[in-house]
């Protein structure tokens, strides 16, 4: 990449939207010129976002899966071996009596798989978080959506022309 | 619901981003008269509950109405009452999400906080019906002075894990999808109040990045929510049905007792939406058919409730089993013939009316039905539970069971309880989802296209 004749301060710039349209147009152009370092801010999730965007699935279903396991380990664990700790028949049934064992093994899967899909949440997007993050705008929450494009100096302002080609209402330095 | 003539959708166009933004928020400002007044109404009733409570746990049990061999009366029947009621939420927040309907955007956080309150309300009556309420901590799992451990085989210690798994899992859904709109607020917020959602938000930014896990996290939730909230009423169900007791040993127990608690806890969204649309001029959010919807709803699990109840009898003739008879017999022409038809009335026959279109899109209605299936619905738990106690086995025990002005100071406490927590939430979070209800939109296009989801 050729070295431009006057330093760009700038290491990144944010596009303001106002519509869907113009957010996608301007990401699809980013990501054909190879820009990796992108983010979106969308006051709502949308699929034509993911879809330029192209990432990953969240891993948070690893989470969901292993915390269900767990607990369902845990669940059944829990009611055999206390009642393996102090065998006392009731009923006349055996003592491990795994029919109603079951509703213990589900409810804490249930428990444990939540609680820890929400500890996937929180890790893998990085929350809670109380630095200011880079080019945010409090109008992102309401009605405009925001690309924000990080890069070397050259990088930027090819970014801020794509941004401004693709509709950005205005374009901001970070 | 495509098939319907007219959509019933308000003529005005559809609400902008900015618009949503603006009114959701906009109910978060300073309480008016009307909510000032709600909540001098509400203090006076918890007071009333209050002072109960205290004069029970000063003189005992006694103080109540119960009847031996009825120990099991209004307390335990408020307990299923809010259970129950806890149950549409879910059904609205995850069931209908994994549905993709998209009506549920609306409603949904409105019935969640709804189910969250009505789970802390229901988990006061295990205390409130104890002997000794200071040892309340002994229903937890955890071994008694000798090692010995909680049964595992007893539906109590079941309805223990269920309840509170209940109670832990609602909470968790209602809190995480609150971030994205306390975020919202946040950045339409000054002074303290921003410093103050800007802490709840947990710095939410709603970059892709967010959204991604939590769209992912918000399904799986939804997920998991799904058969938890139909185990948590079949486990309550089987407090009763695991016993011997004639009227409640039977296995239809488990899906029509989570068909009743769909069924009335679809009524009480209804009795909190309409005057919360009009309180907060919420009619272009909450439109009728929102309102439609959740009429059918209750229509549809009206008519489950009913065949459950035509079951029940025809089960107990053709069983041939004398007591049984006996026990069925006596709940609809014995003592209680009152309650039972009050129970069948509210329950079977009022909802018929929800067939005639013009009922079911009409607000004053459907609000007045409401209140009849809330109180049919808390018929019903009584008739099952005090119908079956008072007519065992032994005809020397029967007895004639009503609860006492104690128990009523209770259960009038116990709606203020539950409303005081609804009426803090609307005014310190969005009862209508903001991001969902800006989803449900088609979104800010510059070419015109087709609309959202």
């Amino acid at each position: 990449m050729a070295t431009p004749p006057v330093m760009d301060p700038r290491t990144g710039v944010v596009g303001v939207f106002g519509d869907l349209d113009g957010t996608v147009l301007a990401l699809r152009e980013l990501k054909a010129k190879g820009y990796d370092s992108i983010t979106v801010y969308s006051p709502v999730p949308r699929h034509e976002i993911d879809e330029v965007l192209d990432q990953p699935v969240s891993p948070v279903r690893l989470f969901t899966l292993i915390g269900g396991l767990t607990g369902c380990a845990l669940g059944f664990a829990y009611a055999i071996s206390t009642s393996l700790d102090w065998e006392l028949i009731t009923g006349g049934k055996p003592i491990v009596s795994l029919p109603p064992f079951i509703i213990i093994g589900f409810e804490c899967t249930i428990l444990i798989g939540a609680l820890s899909t929400v500890a996937g949440m929180f890790l893998n997007a990085r929350l809670p978080k109380f630095r200011k993050a880079a080019g945010y705008d409090p109008r992102f929450s309401a009605d405009k959506f925001g690309v924000l494009v990080f890069g070397g100096p050259a990088q930027v302002s090819a970014a801020e022309q794509i941004l401004r080609a693709a509709g950005a209402e205005e374009v901001n330095n970070v | 619901m495509a098939a319907m003539a007219q959509p019933l959708r308000s003529h005005a166009p559809e609400p902008t981003y900015a618009e949503v933004n603006r009114d959701i928020i906009r109910t978060l400002d300073p309480p008016g008269a009307g909510w000032l007044a709600g909540m001098a109404v509400i203090l006076l009733g918890l007071s009333i509950g209050g002072y109960s409570f205290a004069k029970q746990l000063k003189y005992g049990l006694g103080v109540t109405g119960y009847t031996p061999p009825v120990f099991w009366g209004t307390y335990i029947t408020t307990f299923v009452f809010w259970v129950g009621i806890a149950h549409s939420g879910t059904l609205i927040s995850a069931i209908l999400f994994l549905f993709r309907s998209g009506w549920r955007a609306a409603v949904y956080r409105a019935a969640e906080a709804m189910t969250v309150f009505a789970v802390m309300t229901a988990g006061l009556f295990p205390v409130l019906h104890l002997g000794r309420a200071w040892f309340a901590y002994w229903v937890a799992p955890y071994p008694n002075i000798r090692g010995l451990w909680s049964n595992f085989k007893s539906p109590l210690v079941w309805d223990i894990f269920a309840i509170s798994t209940y109670l832990t899992v609602s909470a968790t859904f209602l809190i995480m999808g609150l971030i994205p709109d306390v975020a919202a607020i946040r950045d339409q917020a000054v002074g303290w109040r921003r410093r103050v959602y800007s802490v709840i938000a947990l710095g939410w930014r709603n970059s892709n990045n967010e959204w991604r896990h939590f769209m992912r996290m918000y399904l799986f939730l939804a997920g998991l929510s799904t058969p938890l909230v139909l185990s948590v009423h079949s486990v309550v169900s089987w407090d009763f049905a695991m016993a011997i007791v004639p009227g409640w040993h039977a296995t239809i127990f488990a899906p029509y007792f989570v068909a009743g608690a769909i069924f009335s806890g679809c009524g009480m969204v209804i009795t909190i939406l309409v005057p919360l649309r009009r309180g907060f001029h919420l009619e272009r959010y909450l439109e009728i058919r929102h309102f439609e919807n959740l009429a059918k709803l209750c229509l549809l699990t009206s008519t489950i409730v009913g065949y459950s109840y035509f079951t029940e009898y025809f089960i107990a003739w053709y069983s041939g089993n004398p007591i049984e008879r006996e026990s069925f017999y006596y709940r609809a022409f014995g003592q209680y013939w009152w309650a039972t038809w009050t129970m069948i009335t509210c329950n079977v026959f009022i909802p018929l009316l929800l067939w005639n279109k013009q009922v079911r899109t009409n607000l004053t209605w459907l609000f007045v039905i409401s209140i009849f299936i809330n109180i049919g619905m808390w018929f019903e738990r009584f008739v099952i539970i005090s119908t079956s106690l008072s007519h065992e086995f032994e005809p020397w025990q029967w007895a004639y069971y009503l609860p006492n002005h104690i128990e009523v100071g209770i259960i009038i406490g116990s709606f203020s309880w539950f409303s005081m927590w609804f009426m803090l939430f609307i005014k310190f979070f969005p009862a209508l989802a903001i991001s969902e209800v800006k989803e449900a939109l088609p979104p800010p296009q510059r070419a015109p296209a087709g609309g959202g989801h």
